[in-house]
């Protein structure tokens, strides 16, 4: 990491407060940084806070029940202290976000065009002509074919793949210097995911954009992520950078994930699983919130959260077994 | 014999009719689809979404009738079974969905959703059918006790269980799965996959399996088809087809997995343009609009899928022509002995490898 990140995220604690008064801990304590350029991929399964830390950097939490904590520093702004209007020139501005499902993340009853020339005038305001010119180069640069065309259809006449490419358009709108991309391919197809991702290579050599893909493949993260941090139970319980996560991970949960995933290079009668569930978030564990599932578990590890130390330079675990190897050595 | 011998199966959907009933376009969904899957096998079916593959394993269930062609199971000839004959038949041959959330009934219990199928097929006499629920769901992992919760009470996982379950309950041959895995999370899916292997051991089962996810196929299957816009570009053992695959939409596709592995050696082809429409399918190969090695007789001549002899056959005009696809597949290098290790260690150890991911499931879902 540079000196000066691009986002810095410091001590994020983010709490649901429901409606019969239960308490769920969704976000503890997560520190990140991203610097400019770079890519960081955050990891983990259904439900580990992944996507709700990408909304409060977004700032779309709903205010009523989401009580946020820490901060969230980027581009001179603590976009938690900062005023909403404000937020409102940020997002689609320098601070853009491609969600999951580009069925339901386009509005059906405008062409794909008004849609992309309202964020261009929204922010960068201009004539209607030199918008609508933008979000055609906008569509030329997705690979969009005939974009002149398409700009006036609606987003049912495309396809999954390219209504994703219109997204990633709408996104681009405005240069964002960071692009919060939340599982931008796993509704789609093999080959599309490929085309997807490699235009995400793309786009970041050519703007120095800085990324932040959440996703639970860890093919995808392999494939374009420079920093790995993986999440548990609202933690990050490890962080590296991606060689050295795939070649020795440090956190016991991510030797399970990287065990569970079929290979193609070796045919394993088995693979891995992670036995049980994850912990109520309600009431938290007091100790390690992944020792129950553990098969390296102490003592100790169910006493006291584990605080997330340096193994290596760079590389960071939340477990008080790391460092790993010496389990097997 | 073998257990499932489909010949020439066709299925066109009507895409929209005209004010006076005339069909307006068909829909070339299943077109000229066969092959056979022997006892205790599985065959992968895989392709882009709107490829035929989930058409073809309804197909092969009666669930939708084919438009032509023929589908034998065991010897018998499906299309002129009556529907008792068919509902017999319903208990030989099973299907798993996608989403275990929306293919279970909400307002049944597990017990409920159990015991209909043994009491609809008369299998088992009133006063032994919990036990035998019980033993269901030992089989699959869980504690006979659950049979009382409803599907929501249990997670995703739990879910694709009670659905496995259900589905052995008659007892069948052979059990569609058409994407089980898919809605699940990584560690989740690993369990899935590892049950599903084992039952095949344990009962013989016979599989097709219908999956976009490749890593998962190969793991899987014995024998895989590829197929593009309702027909089978290329069929082989799944070793043969990921050592080399020879149709150059094979070769797409396979070149495009992503592996959990940084810098991995790969030579991705990158597909130019859209999926054409099934409606209005290119003429000669229905490849031809995204084929990198595209000639003039693509255009116009449909190639047939040639067998090599040697189980193997390819769709494709230029098969013997194209560059050597030794290397098209990406290479994840294995873990090192360090990481081997480690994830032995993990889940127990090469002895004490523990069956099905059979764990203390009966806690509450959170």
């Amino acid at each position: 990491m540079s000196a000066s990140p691009l986002i810095e995220i410091k001590d994020l604690r983010i709490r649901f407060h429901g409606d019969d008064g239960r308490v769920t801990h969704a976000v503890d304590s997560v520190d990140l940084s991203v610097a400019n350029g770079a890519t960081l991929g955050l990891v983990g399964e259904s439900g580990c806070g992944k996507s709700v830390t990408s909304l409060a950097i977004m700032g779309l939490l709903p205010k009523q029940s989401a009580e946020i904590t820490g901060a969230i520093r980027f581009d001179g702004f603590d976009l938690l202290k900062t005023p909403d209007q404000t937020l409102r020139d940020l997002r689609g501005n320098r601070l853009a976000m491609i969600f999951q499902e580009p069925m339901t993340s386009l509005n059906p009853s405008f062409t794909i065009g008004d849609q992309i020339i309202e964020t261009i005038l929204r922010h960068r305001g201009g004539s209607r002509r030199s918008a609508r010119e933008r979000a055609i180069e906008l569509l030329r640069r997705v690979h969009i074919p005939s974009p002149e065309r398409r700009i006036d259809e609606y987003p049912h006449k495309l396809s999954g793949g390219m209504r994703q490419r219109v997204m990633i358009a709408m996104a681009l709108a405005c240069d964002p210097r960071l692009l919060i991309a939340d599982e931008p391919t796993t509704a789609l197809d093999v080959t599309l995911q490929a085309q997807i991702l490699e235009l995400m290579r793309e786009l970041k050599a050519a703007s120095g954009a800085a990324i932040i893909l959440i996703t639970h493949d860890l093919g995808v993260v392999a494939e374009v992520c420079d920093e790995v941090a993986v999440m548990y139970a609202g933690e990050i319980v490890e962080r590296a950078p991606v060689d050295e996560l795939f070649a020795m991970p440090q956190h016991p949960y991510t030797v399970g994930l990287l065990g569970s995933i079929p290979r193609l290079d070796h045919r394993a009668e088995q693979l891995a699983t992670i036995e049980g569930m994850v912990p109520n978030m309600a009431q938290p564990p007091a100790g390690c919130r992944f020792s129950a599932r553990c098969p390296f578990v102490l003592d100790a590890c169910t006493e006291a959260p584990p605080p997330l130390v340096e193994v290596s330079p760079g590389h960071l675990s939340r477990c008080i077994r790391a460092p790993l190897e010496l389990l097997v050595s | 014999m073998a257990l499932l011998e489909v010949e020439g199966l066709v299925k066109h959907f009507v895409a929209g009719r005209s004010l006076f009933g005339r069909a307006l376009g068909h829909v070339k969904a299943v077109d000229g689809v066969s092959f056979s899957l022997d006892a205790g096998k599985t065959l992968a079916l895989v392709g882009e979404s709107g490829c035929g593959k989930s058409t073809v394993s309804r197909l092969v269930l009666r669930l939708i009738e084919p438009d032509a062609g023929t589908v034998r199971f065991a010897g018998r000839d499906l299309l002129s079974l009556d529907a008792g004959a068919l509902r017999a038949f319903r208990r030989e041959a099973q299907i798993i969905f996608q989403d275990p959330y929306a293919s279970l009934n909400p307002r049944m219990t597990v017990g409920q959703i159990l015991t209909e199928p043994l009491a609809l097929h008369d299998l088992v006499p009133p006063a032994q059918r919990r036990e035998r629920v019980a033993e269901i769901l030992r089989l699959v992992g869980l504690e006979p006790r659950l049979e009382r919760r409803y599907p929501h009470e249990f997670s995703g996982g739990q879910r694709q269980r009670i659905a496995i379950a259900r589905a052995l309950a008659v007892e069948p041959k052979l059990i569609i799965c058409d994407e089980p895995v898919s809605a699940l999370d990584v560690s989740i899916r690993s369990q899935i996959l590892n049950l599903l292997r084992e039952l095949q051991d344990r009962l013989g089962l016979a599989y097709i399996f219908v999956s976009h996810d490749l890593a998962v196929v190969k793991h899987i299957a014995d024998h895989v088809a590829v197929m593009n816009l309702g027909q089978i570009v290329e069929t082989a053992e799944a070793d043969a087809l990921f050592a080399a695959p020879r149709h150059p939409y094979s070769r797409a596709l396979l070149s495009a997995i992503p592996v959990p592995k940084p810098r991995a050696k790969r030579s991705r082809i990158v597909l130019q343009g859209e999926i054409p429409s099934a409606l209005s399918p290119p003429p000669g190969c229905r490849f031809h609009t995204r084929c990198p090695y595209v000639v003039d007789r693509c255009r116009s001549e449909m190639p047939q899928l040639v067998p090599d002899g040697i189980g193997h056959a390819t769709a494709c005009h230029r098969t013997s022509e194209l560059p050597s696809s030794a290397a098209i597949v990406p290479s994840d290098g294995g873990f090192s002995p360090v990481l081997e290790k480690l994830v032995a260690a993990f889940s127990g150890g090469p002895e004490a490898v523990r069956g099905s991911g059979v764990s203390p499931l009966g806690t509450d879902p959170a």
